[in-house]
């Protein structure tokens, strides 16, 4: 067993539960946009307006906002965890793991408020 | 004439590895790869290689024969060769210990991780454990890993993570204690794998069971154990 102290008290299932069920509505949310631009071919500003102003989408878009940094961070975490070593790198993986996590979750943070702000219009 | 290139290293006389070229003549006979390592062998004696029953049931010759992991020992020329030329390599992600040697320290922890014995505290019976066929049949597919590490080192999450990541061929025997009616070990078993390292790092891309000399199928018995961490969680 790996220990929870180099795994940031993760639990595998939990990381790869959040995967599968992020990507099943990151999935849906997709076919969505795609099929209502491909029904409302030639849309405009107006129509885009009137979607979005309908709560039901606004919460199908923040669920789908959710999934994306659920989804992008877990998926980073495993790529910095397998490159970003002391194993590849030496003493210098840590840092780099460590500001590597601090910088993609900062920019993550700032995407999804930003995305609440732009979906409610605030 | 066959191309052979092989890896040569010995720490004691190479700052680094190299690529050795030679010519083996094999007579026009679809040989094994290990009948030419002995070929070449008996040129050059310093070549260095384990074998041991040469047919594929000790799992001591594992190698990387044009990019791909094998027994050289049950790989004719005919699958391995290609442009007449052959390259051979040890098995990747491991230290080397001199050419294809490798030392296989790392795959043997994280066997050993998966406690890979039978547990079961009730007193023993007069005579076995019995099971019944149904029972003993989900154990086909597992049992018979022979540990020649080909799996496991033709893993990229193995290669990044060796310490951490058990691998296919330690999930594969994780797998057939957890399959076996006589354990009672399971929670356990289970609770010990539930790490975002021993089992999630496998990303499912079969490289081991394209590789398996005995044609087994860790990725299956990997998604098993997924399974039963989920339907311990739910």
């Amino acid at each position: 067993m790996v220990t929870s102290t180099a795994t940031m008290g993760r639990s595998g299932l939990y990381d790869w539960f959040v995967q599968r069920v992020s990507a099943v509505i990151l999935l849906a949310y997709s076919v969505f946009c795609a099929g209502w631009m491909l029904v409302n071919s030639g849309f405009g500003y107006a129509e885009w307006t009137v979607l979005f102003s309908q709560t039901w989408m606004r919460v199908f878009s923040l669920l789908a906002l959710i999934s994306l940094a659920g989804h992008a961070w877990v998926g980073l975490w495993v790529v910095f965890t397998d490159y970003l070593t002391e194993r590849m790198l030496g003493p210098v993986g840590k840092v780099l793991r460590v500001l590597a996590e601090i910088v993609s979750a900062i920019i993550m943070s700032i995407y999804f408020i930003w995305g609440i702000q732009i979906l409610w219009s605030l | 004439m066959l191309q052979v290139s092989i890896y040569r290293y010995n720490p004691e006389t190479d700052l680094e590895p190299y690529m050795q070229d030679v010519q083996v003549d094999t007579g026009g006979k679809d040989l094994m790869v290990l009948d030419v390592m002995e070929l070449i062998k008996a040129d050059d004696d310093t070549v260095v290689y384990r074998r041991s029953c040469r047919e594929g049931v000790c799992g001591s010759d594992g190698v990387n024969m044009n990019g791909t992991n094998g027994l050289a020992c049950v790989t004719p020329l005919s699958k391995a060769v290609r442009k007449n030329k052959l390259v051979l390599r040890p098995l990747p992600g491991l230290p080397v210990i001199r050419d294809l040697v490798v030392d296989m320290s790392l795959f043997y922890a994280q066997y050993e991780k998966v406690q890979p014995y039978l547990q079961n505290q009730s007193p023993a019976p007069a005579i076995e454990r019995l099971q019944s066929p149904e029972e003993r049949e989900k154990l086909d597919g597992l049992y018979e890993c022979i540990l020649c590490a080909c799996c496991s080192t033709a893993c990229p999450s193995f290669w990044w993570n060796p310490d951490k990541f058990i691998g296919p061929a330690g999930l594969l025997q994780a797998y057939r204690f957890l399959a076996d009616t006589r354990d009672t070990a399971t929670d356990e078993r289970l609770a010990r794998l539930a790490d975002p390292f021993s089992v999630f790092r496998c990303h499912g891309i079969q490289a081991c069971v394209n590789v398996c000399p005995k044609g087994l199928n860790p990725t299956r018995a990997i998604g098993h154990i997924r399974n039963m961490l989920l339907s311990r969680a739910i």
